[in-house]
């Protein structure tokens, strides 16, 4: 396509700011929360995460595309972003395992982007302003006035209070055996996992540590995962406002009243914060990336993780607490981000439950914080016995 | 946990001179260094023989010894220092071979001192090649494939498993003899066949080629709590086989998914913990098969490196720095981000921009050189560029080269079938002007599928190749230029010159148009987080996007331009005086911009001056970043005296822009380069300058020579470094010099000079301030005129030239100074011929040597210019203690410690296509990569310690060949009587054999290669066989004698003896072998020098 006859796009935030930029994958227009991403690799890990539904997500890496699309690297079913924001596509894929290119997988799934804005412009914009309701048109849609665009923009719905871990949760549970995964022996435990958004790589890394994973919906009852006489229950990352999540934080609870070791990720943090009693608040832009600095307060280690969270745990970053809902005992966080002192993962001390806000699935990021799983199953172990 | 208390003091290793592989980015790294050492209050002790330096600069260390970089010296100077601790680490493989030596010696242990950093066992297995292959393994990651066998049978049947191309090689033989690549069966037979008869145990490595692969590289950090995070990861852009050094590489790689590229983190993990590496900086070079994704490590380096600084500029975490802290026991999260201040450094750095780094050749000063690139680097510096985009940063790369053709050319080439064939088929071997190649032949109509078979570039760098093909097309068809196609074409990095090529227009023009359009660039900020946090480091790059950020300052600024890319003839010692100023200028309150393309530098470093725009030194980039100061609190002016030639150049253009220029003006500078204006100059003080004249044809040029007589100095006019300068001797060697020098044309005269025989050369260094004249040093050469300056060893003060001399020189340094209207920094060549002094030349501007004299004499020259620049007097300088009140480079005491600077040359680096090295004859021309500088009491210790430091360590006895040129052979006798006193074999050929014998020396005759009989060892055979000590060979000028002493200086340069080729030289180097057997070395530290000079000054006051 050369450079004059490319199809106009814009992206409107709602205070106004408007850039101009050409269309990417589909041509339409698209409405969402705009964030920022600042990974370097994994973008078919991002479009795919669950977690980014209605959010139209920002690459602050200039180059997208590059290595194309291929059928292992997804971490669920489908793109969730709502809209796509690149600096530069790549025009060509170049990959040993590239099997498509990233524009025509984009307009397969009918996700609409806009390509060839300042795109560190906008994430100064977003860093200083926050993350924001925001609109990509593209094609006949860009012509529109900008006043009118803007008005829409400010209609759609808000990040905060909006409840999706139903809308991308699975309608019926799997199981993803041990023995896929390359583990000879018979499985060491069985966990449910609530997906509430979760990503492939999450019940990969139980199974490939000998745990079988039955993956239920996001509306599961009580007795539908005690019918599956589970070592351990988890909870997954999932998009949304935690505070819409008072169904899982009840299952939560009842869950913890039972001792029944529970492990959470991201959303599963934010509901085992909110299952103690704590609350949860909006992060200014959140954290997007997978170079996240977090101390592991237990061995004063620090990992580099990937994290995907717009919304935080609010609860004492030093020292012992007794959880808000005192039957559950004292509580201590044990990860903190070293970038601004946000709590990254809770211990309970009292019962056998423990959560990280960011991803040791990694995928995409780095795998420095693997370990979890360990101590998950380390932990399911102990309570076996 | 806070820092070790123990640590009270610390002795850093340098790299020593410049070498081609170890450079600049070592003074940046050791500078980084020593300022953090001294912030936390360690006593510094620095060791560097290179006085180019910053480190080097006293008040970066509390005792600075610029000695030798070597076990004898350290012990002498850990024995007079006692320091805690040895840091290794940030000196490149030389400090890391020292520090090794130092423990193998038992000197560590003998005065308990700890290495900290780095550890000995991991630096050995990094450094062993079967013991790394046992880490890798036990990471998890795979090394190439290999198989020993001692059969051919077992060879076939290894071949099997390997596959070809495979490499074969013979164990235990000399220098790589009897390896090579097989391509197939035919191949492996006659390669591994003779293997197995050359090796002394039958014994053949059969190793699977990589040749080809995918290259990356992971810069990594890990503390002593075990965190480590990777800096920067870096892709080459060449696959393997071309040397990383002389690869284009690109952060942050860009053809990786995430999987792949975590995939090499862990193994580099895994590595880093595995070896063993303390704390510190390292990075690990991995090969990545194209088809299959299959990943080999290929090596490892337990060290900060080339590629570090290059990380450390590419993300703006500064990886020495953090190094050094690490070493002391911080920990990565206990160290702030300085660009974020509010996040810790236990992070990874995210672009949200691509970095692109090419490297910079000097093939043309070795003309007999073979230009493919291989596995051995091969390139003396390179330039860097950030952009929004790759294809952005790549072309602002490229003209930063500054190189004639350096820049895409978009004219398409009209080439048949055939010849685009045959351009396909040359751009298989890798060259300097691959990527050229692989540009136009794209152009030409080749696909990139062709051009992926032929050169194993990623289809995805080939495409953006395509791409810039695309918008040129674009803008070509366009005709015009309007704000659109112009943006356009800016967002891919063309230059106003390209689009002024395109469209047949002159650049100016372009550039007013675009002006006039508002098409501007603006100016991004290096802030390692993507935008994600504020940055308060205002490291800044230029991008046609839409949001600048270049905050608003309070006064106008001063912008200082750099020298760009290192080269032969403007190294780091431009960089060194670009430094200098923005130091001194920012202590006196000024703003000050450093403008700059060199990511091996100092003056790149973020924390220098006040703001830094890491851009190309073209006309175009300086004038938008001065459009930049301008529109954000204005400029005061513009320094281009400091940086060498690189921003020289420019001063006119800028001043017809109305920038102003501090310091000397662009018509001084004019001045100083037009001969005719200078030879008035010269009259109106009573100077005389060798006779010369200029000629366009042989006629012209015969006529001259005649005149002022034979021998003369030919050269093409406006040339640098002494580029295609060459001693005539003869009429017929003119008519050859004329007919095979290419530039010479009638727009492009030959300059002809006078050559002056045993003359004496002087430089001198001094400041001018429009009334005072400060006198900072006068340089002796040891080689007589004829050997080029910058690779000429010199002494200060002088050793031989009287105080009517120095006197002279003195005042003619005034009257030039005065004459040409300097106001800063002039060099001055002068020659002494039988007692008469003449001009040779005079630059206006920095210089090469002010470093050395800075160091030397103890007063910092490029500051006291820098300040002239800003209108103040010498007097005042004086006043305020920047330059000494009674005492100047002529003035200094008899007593004062004697400085030798001596030069290292590349030669051992450039191969014939034949394989042998280049013949490392000095002449006119610049071919040196650094210096060294040995100071001590008297010059026979000096030279010696000089010697020493560029790694020809004079022997105290053994075998001394002398093969001289009739014009020397008198000269000669009385040194080589004197090796032979001291108990030295004389070997020599025929006819200075019989010069010697009649003088009484007897000496082992030899024959020279071509009267060689069959059985008989010629002088290559004793030299190759390590026989022969030192090395006395003048050239004679004829054809074949020349070649045998090109054999014989080659040979010598293979082995690495020392060769001396100008008598004088020769007898600077007997002297010292006489010193060396009597005396035992001393050493001084800088600061004890200096103490010593201004004993002198009291003295005079």
């Amino acid at each position: 396509m050369s450079h004059s006859t490319s199809s106009p796009a814009v992206l409107v935030l709602e205070d106004g700011k408007v850039f101009r930029g050409t269309s990417y994958g589909k041509t339409g227009s698209t409405l969402g929360e705009a964030v920022f991403s600042t990974g370097m690799t994994g973008y078919q890990e991002t479009l795919t995460d669950p977690s980014y539904a209605g959010q139209i997500v920002v690459q602050t890496a200039p180059h997208i595309g590059n290595t194309g699309v291929n059928s292992e690297d997804a971490e669920s079913r489908k793109i969730w972003v709502a809209g796509y924001v690149v600096r530069d596509a790549a025009r060509r894929a170049s990959n040993w395992r590239s099997e498509r290119t990233l524009d025509e997988e984009l307009i397969d799934q009918n996700i609409i982007g806009i390509q060839g804005i300042d795109t560190r412009a906008l994430t100064r914009h977003l860093r200083s302003a926050g993350s924001m309701r925001s609109g990509i048109f593209s094609g006949d849609d860009a012509r529109r006035p900008e006043a009118e665009l803007i008005e829409e923009v400010k209609n759609s719905e808000q990040m905060k209070g909006r409840k999706l871990a139903e809308s991308v949760s699975v309608d019926s549970a799997f199981v993803v055996e041990p023995k896929d995964f390359g583990w000879a022996e018979e499985p060491k435990a069985t966990i449910v996992a609530v997906d509430l958004g979760i990503k492939a790589m999450t019940p990969q890394r139980f199974a490939e540590r000998g745990v079988r994973v039955h993956v239920v919906p996001a509306d599961t009852t009580l007795e539908e995962i005690q019918s599956y006489n589970p070592d351990g229950f988890f909870m997954s990352n999932g998009p949304g406002d935690p505070a819409t999540a008072d169904a899982q934080v009840d299952l939560l609870r009842s869950v913890l009243k039972n001792k029944t070791p529970f492990f959470g990720i991201c959303f599963g943090n934010q509901i085992l914060g909110r299952a103690l009693g704590f609350g949860t608040y909006k992060l200014p832009f959140g954290h997007r990336g997978i170079n996240q600095p977090v101390l592991d307060k237990l061995t004063g280690k620090v990992e580099i993780t990937a994290q995907n969270h717009g919304f935080a745990v609010d609860a004492p970053v030093e020292g012992k607490t007794t959880a808000p809902i005192a039957e559950f005992g004292e509580i201590e966080v044990s990860h903190v981000g070293l970038n601004d002192q946000v709590v990254e993962g809770i211990r309970c001390l009292d019962i056998p439950a423990f959560s990280v806000q960011y991803h040791p699935e990694a995928a995409a990021g780095p795998h420095d914080s693997a370990y979890l799983f360990d101590r998950f199953i380390d932990l399911m172990l102990e309570n076996k016995n | 946990m806070p820092r070790r208390k123990d640590l009270n003091s610390i002795l850093v290793i340098g790299s020593g001179p410049i070498v081609i592989g170890q450079a600049a980015e070592f003074d940046y790294s050791g500078t980084q260094a020593l300022r953090v050492l001294k912030e936390e209050g360690v006593r510094v002790i620095l060791v560097n023989s290179n006085p180019a330096t910053i480190m080097t600069d006293p008040e970066f260390a509390d005792a600075t010894y610029i000695e030798p970089i070597t076990p004898e010296v350290i012990e002498k100077i850990i024995a007079k220092e006692k320091p805690d601790a040895i840091l290794p680490t940030l000196g490149g493989q030389t400090a890391l071979n020292a520090a090794i030596s130092l423990d193998e010696a038992g000197i560590l242990a003998k005065y308990d001192v700890e290495l900290i950093g780095a550890n000995i066992e991991a630096i050995n297995l990094g450094e062993d090649r079967e013991a790394f292959k046992g880490v890798v393994e036990r990471a998890g990651g795979e090394s190439a494939r290999s198989i020993i066998v001692h059969s051919m049978p077992e060879a076939l049947k290894a071949a099997e498993e390997l596959g070809y191309p495979m490499v074969v090689r013979p164990s235990f033989t000399m220098g790589g003899l009897g390896s090579g690549l097989a391509y197939n069966e035919e191949d492996l037979y006659r390669i591994a066949g003779a293997g197995i008869q050359y090796s002394p145990t039958s014994e053949v490595l059969l190793e699977e080629s990589i040749l080809g692969w995918k290259e990356y590289e992971l810069e990594m950090m890990r503390d002593k709590n075990d965190n480590v995070v990777v800096v920067c990861s870096i892709e080459n852009f060449d696959p393997v086989g071309v040397h990383t050094g002389d690869s284009i590489t690109v952060a942050p790689a860009l053809t990786l998914t995430d999987r792949e590229y975590q995939r090499l983190r862990d193994i580099a993990i895994n590595v880093i913990r595995e070896v063993g590496v303390d704390t510190g900086g390292c990075n690990i070079q991995f090969a990545i098969e194209p088809d299959t994704g299959r990943v080999v490590v290929i090596e490892m380096n337990p060290r900060v490196s080339r590629s570090s600084a290059l990380a450390s500029k590419a993300t703006g975490f500064p990886i020495a720095k953090i190094a050094t802290k690490l070493s002391l026991g911080y920990t990565l999260d206990e160290i702030p981000n300085d660009i974020t201040q509010k996040t810790p450094a236990s992070f990874e750095p995210t672009l949200d921009y691509v970095v692109v780094k090419v490297p910079r050749f000097a093939f043309e000063k070795f003309p007999a050189a073979d230009p493919t690139l291989t596995t051995t680097m091969k390139s003396v510096g390179e330039a860097m560029a950030l952009g929004r985009n790759f294809t952005e940063a790549l072309q602002k790369a490229m003209r930063s080269l500054e190189q004639k053709g350096s820049a895409f050319s978009f004219i398409k080439p009209e080439l048949s079938e055939s010849e685009l064939n045959e351009l396909i088929e040359k751009t298989k071997v890798p060259t300097t002007e691959r990527i050229h190649q692989v540009q136009q032949a794209l152009l030409a109509g080749a696909t990139i599928e062709q051009m992926y078979d032929a050169t194993g570039i990623d289809p995805w760098f080939l495409d953006q190749l395509v791409l810039l093909n695309e918008v040129a097309e674009e803008v070509a068809d366009k005709g015009t230029l309007d704000e659109d196609i112009l943006r356009y074409a800016k967002r891919h990095g063309f230059s106003d010159e390209q689009l002024a090529e395109i469209v047949g227009m002159n650049e100016d023009i372009v550039r007013g148009v675009r002006h006039a359009l508002g098409v501007r660039p603006v100016f991004k900020t290096v802030d390692t987080c993507a935008a994600e946090f504020e940055a308060f480091t205002p490291y800044h790059y230029s991008s046609y996007d839409t949001e600048d950020e270049v905050a608003q300052h309070d006064k106008p600024s001063i912008m200082i331009l750099g020298s760009g890319p290192n080269r032969i003839g403007q190294g780091i010692e431009f960089d060194y005086s670009c430094v200098h100023a923005s130091m001194v200028l920012r202590e006196a309150g000024y703003e000050t911009v450093m403008v700059n393309c060199n990511p091996e530098t100092v003056s790149t470093d973020y924390d220098v001056s006040t703001r830094l725009y890491f851009e190309p030194l073209t006309l175009e980039d300086v004038l938008e970043v001065i459009e930049s100061e301008r529109r954000t609190g204005g400029l005061m002016g513009v320094f281009v005296q400091l940086g060498g030639q690189t921003p020289l150049k420019l001063a006119q253009q800028l001043k017809s822009a109305g920038v102003p220029i501090l310091g000397t003006s662009p018509e001084a500078i004019d001045l100083a380069e037009d001969r005719g204006e200078f030879a008035q100059v010269l009259e109106n003080a009573g100077l005389l300058s060798p006779k010369n004249g200029t000629a366009y044809t042989f006629d012209s040029a015969k006529k001259i020579a005649d005149e002022i007589g034979y021998p003369v100095l030919v050269r093409p006019s406006y040339v640098l470094g002494g580029r295609g300068m060459e001693i005539v001797y003869d009429e017929e060697n003119l008519a050859r010099y004329l007919e095979n020098a290419t530039e010479v044309s009638p727009s492009q005269p030959a300059l002809i000079d006078k050559f002056l025989e045993d003359a004496v050369e002087i430089d001198v260094d001094a400041l001018y301030d429009g009334t005072e004249m400060y006198l900072g040093g006068v340089m002796e050469h040891i080689e007589e005129a004829g050997i080029h300056s910058g690779d000429s060893a010199c002494t200060l003060p002088p050793i031989t030239l009287g105080t009517d001399i120095i006197q002279r020189v003195k005042e003619a340094t005034y009257e030039i100074a005065k004459g040409v209207g300097v106001r800063g920094l002039i060099n001055i060549q002068f020659a002494v011929a039988s007692d008469i002094l003449y001009v040779i030349e005079a630059n206006p501007r920095a210089s090469r040597t002010v470093p050395f004299v800075s160091k030397a004499t103890g007063v910092q020259m490029a500051k006291a210019a820098a300040l002239i620049g800003t209108g103040k007097s010498i007097a005042e300088l004086k006043q305020e203690g920047y330059l000494p009140q009674h005492m100047d480079g002529a003035s200094l005491p008899s007593d004062t410690a004697i400085a030798v600077k001596e030069v290292v040359l590349p030669f051992s680096r450039f191969r014939t296509p034949g394989g042998v090295v280049v013949d490392s004859l000095l002449g006119p021309e610049m071919r040196s990569t650094g210096e060294v500088m040995g100071l001590d009491r008297y010059l026979d210790t000096a030279f010696a310690k000089a010697q020493t430091a560029v790694g020809s360590t004079l022997p105290t006895e053994g075998k001394v060949f002398v093969s001289v040129a009739n014009r020397d052979k008198r000269n000669t006798i009385i040194y080589v009587k004197m090796l032979q006193q001291l108990g030295f074999e004389i070997v020599s050929t025929g006819g200075t054999a019989d010069v010697l014998r009649r003088n009484g020396v007897d000496s082992q005759v030899v024959a020279k290669m071509r009267e060689t009989a069959e059985d008989e060892k010629s002088i290559v055979d004793m030299i190759n066989d390590g026989e022969i000590n030192i090395i006395f060979n003048t050239p004679s000028g004829g054809g074949e004698a020349r070649g045998d002493g090109y054999q014989i200086r080659a040979a010598a340069t293979s082995v690495g003896c020392p060769v001396m080729t100008t008598v004088s030289e020769f007898g600077s180097a007997v002297q010292a072998i006489n010193a060396l057997r009597e005396y035992s070395w001393s050493v001084m530290s800088l600061q004890e020098h200096e103490q010593n000079l201004a004993k002198a000054q009291e003295v005079n006051a």
